[in-house]
């Protein structure tokens, strides 16, 4: 709606020759600019000007809907608001079907917690038949990391699926399925990104898994105000991906350890209570996601893997249906298992929190029994 | 030179200037057709100049009213309005309470804070608080919601209407006047007084605020606007700062206007960024100073400790105050330890 070509419009045809003589040619263009500005540069009247923007206003703005008809619709088109279930019983529950359309969903948590076998195993369900609870459907994955291991990819789906898996092509035909892409620096990645935007539709795309979005931005730039920019762009980039092909994106995040001069508070805050510092200091132990607060405000959905005290927790961070719950996980043959399907209701701003103690044991324990 | 700072084009500004006609007073006496004709423009242009001057000079006619200045109005006269202006429930009693009833009909409110911490379920909240009926103390309004983000989940939005429902059925059984509760109300009723748009780049969003005006005119039952949030697009694709500041004061220059106009409540939901002063990094809301300016009344959500809480950081006739808040299945609500404090006493 943006760059509706100003002449398309059926203003007066004076009005548009003035614009287009001041190179106005659509509604961004005359939108990105100030009525006063306008009056100004085109050298016409308020009056006029102040009638030409309402009207290209109104052509440009996207029609409404009541929520109703959104419900309706989300009713009518199983696939508006489908959900790829990820088999966890107990999230699926919470998440009313499993990973939404059409919205960002994140996994945050240290290395080695299981981030790369959650999508490779959501890779699998998504290529998987209907009948068998998939969506039959081509999967994109970008490994930015080059961590996908397609040894791992069969092996989880053959323990997970064996019926599936033991007939006769078709691990060659659901693995088939599944577009590994590897790109090396960031303006590859751009520009596979823009031509998934192209193939998404035509090829039945079901999923696109960004593993991980950390690794894009940091291995190109050193901190500061270039790393936030191109990020932005890419936030809405994927965002606007993710919407207009109703399929579901899962996008990985790392890890960083807090910055002890970092306070997660408001200056309001610190003058009103000393004692807080205090708090905030204690939580410096932990862990924060590696792309910030920015990055973090443009996710639907959070889940946040983490290690403590020997165990693993998969947490419900953030999400406008679920309420903030654990699940204890681990991780087997079969990829990622919940532990218990009831998660544990957790209050406070813990539920953002990143622990990492006792991990190594776990992967000690894992390294020894995968091959 | 006044003349520099009336609406009219350039070009007619340079003719003006030219022809000696630099203060507005000197505009004052003129007829069209002598200005017309001193000018050499046609006399609808003329009259058109004089209009606009007329309207940047309106300090000086006093059109013998009692009014000194037309389109002033008196303090009592609002202090009035004001009292008969409604508030629209957060359903937490602790935030109603600091926020002095509620969200206030006729300014611009911004509630910001950091991911997850619910500034989307009180957008939804608060679209369909609007809607409670006039005989339980609500608006009985429809609600605009723009969502710049695609963070608006309806299903959530019909568990939030199902539990206001129930909350209005049991409000009405107290009072017991069951006559007056005749019409059935459904949550599906309260999904469609919810106007949705969805909006995908900063272009749209001014479009559709300065298209709110013809729209609200036809939808005058109207009572809150929620942009959900304000800041998205403006973060993402910008270069130009000062232009950035320029579009932003625009719309927010305009929302003031509407919610003047129409007596409605517009809330604006806005992202957190980190500010390096003082030597340290803290928190603030997105978009910088200047648009700090811009909202009436600015509300943030924190955590302290383990519980949520609003604080009011700006408002022209509230006292700052923090007040925890929860959210649960139903929406936004009391504060569970509040709760308990309750049943304790």
């Amino acid at each position: 709606m943006a760059n509706k070509v100003l002449s398309e419009m059926g203003l007066p045809k004076s009005i548009t020759n003035i614009f287009t003589a001041r190179n106005l040619l659509t509604a961004k263009d005359v939108l990105s600019l100030t009525e006063f500005e306008l009056t100004e540069l085109l050298d016409v009247g308020f009056a006029e000007v102040t009638t030409a923007v309402a009207q290209v206003s109104e052509i440009a703005s996207p029609p409404y809907q009541t929520a109703l008809s959104l419900l309706e619709q989300c009713i009518q088109n199983e696939y508006l608001s489908g959900h790829l279930p990820t088999c966890l019983k107990g999230l699926d529950e919470v998440l009313y079907g499993g990973i939404p359309f059409g919205v960002l969903t994140e996994l945050v948590g240290p290395a080695g917690i299981g981030k790369t076998q959650f999508c490779m195993k959501l890779s699998l369900l998504a290529s998987l038949p209907t009948k068998f609870g998939g969506l039959e459907g081509r999967v994109i994955y970008v490994d930015v990391e080059s961590k996908f291991s397609s040894r791992r990819m069969i092996e989880i789906g053959v323990s997970s699926f064996p019926d599936i898996f033991h007939m006769e092509g078709m691990a060659q035909e659901m693995a088939g399925r599944i577009l590994v892409l590897q790109p090396s620096s960031l303006a590859e990645f751009t520009e596979s990104l823009q031509q998934i935007k192209v193939s998404l539709l035509q090829h039945q795309v079901k999923l696109l898994v960004i593993d991980s979005m950390t690794a894009v931005v940091s291995g190109e730039f050193e901190q500061g105000p270039p790393r936030q920019h191109s990020l932005g762009w890419h936030i809405s980039f994927i965002k606007s991906l993710a919407e207009f092909s109703r399929i579901p994106v899962v996008v990985t995040n790392q890890v960083r350890s807090q910055c002890s001069d970092e306070i997660s508070q408001y200056a309001f805050q610190v003058r009103s209570r000393d004692d807080t510092i205090e708090e905030s200091a204690r939580f410096d132990s932990h862990l924060v996601p590696a792309l910030g607060i920015h990055w973090s405000h443009a996710v639907t959905i959070r889940l946040v893997l983490e290690a403590k005290s020997g165990e693993r927790f998969m947490k419900v961070a953030k999400s406008p249906i679920s309420p903030p719950l654990v699940f204890p996980f681990n991780i087997t043959s079969s990829g990622i298992s919940l532990l218990s399907d009831v998660g544990v209701e957790m209050i406070g701003p813990q539920i953002n929190a990143i622990q990492n103690q006792g991990h190594s044991d776990i992967i000690n324990f894992l390294s020894e029994r995968l091959p | 030179m006044e003349v520099l700072r009336l609406a009219v084009s350039a070009t007619q500004r340079g003719k003006l200037i030219s022809a000696g006609y630099t203060s507005l007073s000197s505009l004052s006496s003129l007829s069209p057709s002598d200005l017309a004709r001193d000018l050499q423009i046609s006399e609808s242009e003329a009259s058109e100049i004089l209009k606009a001057a007329s309207h940047c000079g309106r300090l000086d006619n006093s059109d013998g009213s009692h009014a000194i200045v037309t389109g002033a109005q008196t303090a009592w006269d609002m202090f009035h309005e004001e009292d008969l202006s409604r508030c629209i429930t957060t359903s937490c009693a602790d935030l109603d309470n600091i926020l002095g009833g509620g969200i206030n009909c006729k300014e611009v409110t911004e509630i910001g804070g950091v991911p997850g911490i619910g500034k989307t379920q009180l957008g939804i909240q608060l679209a369909v608080n609007v809607q409670i009926p006039v005989d339980c103390g609500g608006l009985g309004g429809k609600a605009i919601y723009i969502d710049t983000e695609g963070s608006f989940m309806v299903e959530r939005a019909l568990q939030i209407a199902e539990a206001c429902v129930e909350d209005v059925l049991e409000y009405r059984s107290l009072r017991k006047n069951f006559q007056a509760c005749q019409v059935q109300m459904q949550p599906k009723d309260f999904l469609n007084n919810i106007l949705y748009f969805r909006i995908c780049s900063y272009t749209e969003q001014i479009a559709v605020i300065n298209y709110l005006e013809k729209f609200i005119s036809e939808h005058k039952d109207v009572k809150i606007i929620i942009i959900d949030s304000v800041t998205f697009h403006f973060r993402q694709d910008f270069e130009d700062m000062a232009l950035r500041t320029r579009l932003l004061s625009g719309i927010a220059l305009k929302l003031m206007k509407l919610s003047k106009k129409y007596s409605l409540a517009v809330v604006l939901l806005n992202q957190v960024t980190t500010k390096y002063s003082d030597g340290s990094f803290h928190l603030t809301l997105a978009l910088g100073d200047s648009w700090s300016h811009a909202c009436t009344n600015r509300v943030i959500l924190y955590w302290n400790g383990n519980e949520r809480y609003a604080y009011i950081d700006k408002s022209p006739s509230l006292r700052s105050a923090s007040a925890p808040y929860s959210v649960t299945g139903k929406g936004i609500r009391d504060s569970a330890s509040n709760y308990k404090r309750i049943k304790m006493m």
